[in-house]
């Protein structure tokens, strides 16, 4: 009893940490401070995903999400400017208004979801017992998730699988462009000033 | 008793709505990313939120296998060459093991180990749990789980493709300002 009490302890404050990365990530002004805190944001939810269970969605999340997408910003950074431009920063009415009512909105219908943890959830009822009974027998690995991941669910990963392969190739599409016609025009725009390209 | 309650699920919306107004009201666009990337790690906590199970342990079952999996017997057969000094011990106190089970250490195990070998009291234990029934271990639910492995790697392969189009944006425009970009896009229908 007192370790799941501690483990809720430790859930609330893991997430109210979430949340608070999250609000100087909309506040903090220098791009680079950002994407490093969304390193820190993703960190954190890994940590969140071990508490809650999800083993493999958080050393997932920390290799992915805190280590490949950092390193895919910064490289965006290098190559284009690492600082927001001052006007952009400040609070806008209209989109504040707008999530303020969606938020709303969705905390009202969060009231009528079973509460954190609740074993009668419907969630708990229909298709994981089956694999949680049955994968066992079925597929003969010890982690579920990797039985259905791999098994149950492998169409799944088979088109994860493809939108991949077609992210990278629109990645190389996109990026390999310019050196083609290099010589006309000047590119590779390091420093992020403006004049350079707005005349060309 | 100290649970979160809905909370997880109130900061969830929180998070929402944070990625959801970087991504409307800022016009850098890497920003616009990083937002994007918030409100994806939030729909990510809510799944994972509602695969808990309050007193429940990861997905990745305890104890033995089923007898025809082959890792599972050498997971049984390790075990009991670790326990080798305290085989005699044990081996008399120990209830009869499943016909099969013996069946399989016994085909794969090496001349060395003595004729009865058994399991160690732990894992014996937990043989017994799991037989009782369900109500002693519980598992969290795994089906999010999976879902959300998906979801991460999609996400990072859209985030990805929306870097390098920001890279493109900047050599052809200078600038990763959206109304910068406008401005000089005034041909616009």
């Amino acid at each position: 009893m007192r370790g799941r009490c501690l483990i809720g302890l430790v859930d609330i404050l893991l997430i109210t940490l979430l949340a608070a990365t999250a609000l100087v990530i909309i506040a903090v002004r220098d791009l680079f401070a950002a994407v490093m805190l969304a390193g820190i944001f993703s960190l954190i939810s890994a940590g969140l995903f071990t508490v809650m269970d999800a083993v493999d969605v958080a050393f997932t999340e920390a290799a992915v999400g805190a280590g490949i997408s950092t390193v895919l910003m910064l490289g965006t950074l290098m190559l284009t400017t690492s600082r927001e431009r001052r006007g952009t920063a400040r609070i806008q009415i209209l989109p504040l208004i707008v999530v303020t009512l969606t938020g709303a909105a969705l905390i009202y219908g969060t009231l009528d979801m079973p509460i954190y943890g609740d074993p009668q959830a419907p969630v708990h009822h229909h298709v994981a017992p089956e694999y949680i009974a049955d994968s066992p027998h079925e597929v003969g690995v010890p982690n579920i998730v990797t039985a259905v991941l791999a098994s149950y669910r492998g169409y799944d990963t088979l088109g994860e699988t493809t939108v991949v392969f077609i992210a990278g190739t629109g990645v190389l599409l996109l990026l390999k462009r310019p050196r083609r016609e290099a010589g006309a025009e000047p590119t590779k725009n390091t420093s992020g000033d403006q004049n350079q390209t707005a005349s060309g | 008793m100290l649970s979160p309650g809905l909370y997880n699920y109130w900061i969830v919306v929180v998070l929402m709505m944070a990625g959801f107004y970087t991504l409307i009201s800022r016009g850098n666009l890497v920003k616009k990313l990083i937002g994007l990337n918030i409100f994806q790690v939030s729909v990510f906590m809510l799944y994972i939120s509602m695969g808990k199970v309050q007193g429940g342990v990861a997905p990745i079952l305890i104890g033995e296998m089923p007898a025809h999996g082959h890792a599972a017997t050498h997971a049984a057969h390790d075990i009991d060459s670790s326990h080798d000094l305290h085989h005699d011990v044990h081996a008399k106190e120990s209830p009869p093991r499943h016909p099969n089970e013996s069946e399989g250490v016994l085909s794969d195990v090496l001349p060395q180990i003595d004729a009865s070998p058994s399991l160690s009291p732990a894992a014996v234990q937990l043989a017994e749990l799991q037989k009782t029934g369900d109500a002693t271990i519980v598992y969290s639910n795994p089906l999010p789980h999976v879902l959300i492995l998906t979801a991460i790697v999609v996400g990072v392969a859209t985030t990805a493709l929306g870097l390098a189009l920001v890279v493109r944006i900047n050599e052809q425009y200078g600038t990763i300002e959206e109304d910068e970009i406008h401005v000089m896009d005034p041909e616009q229908p």
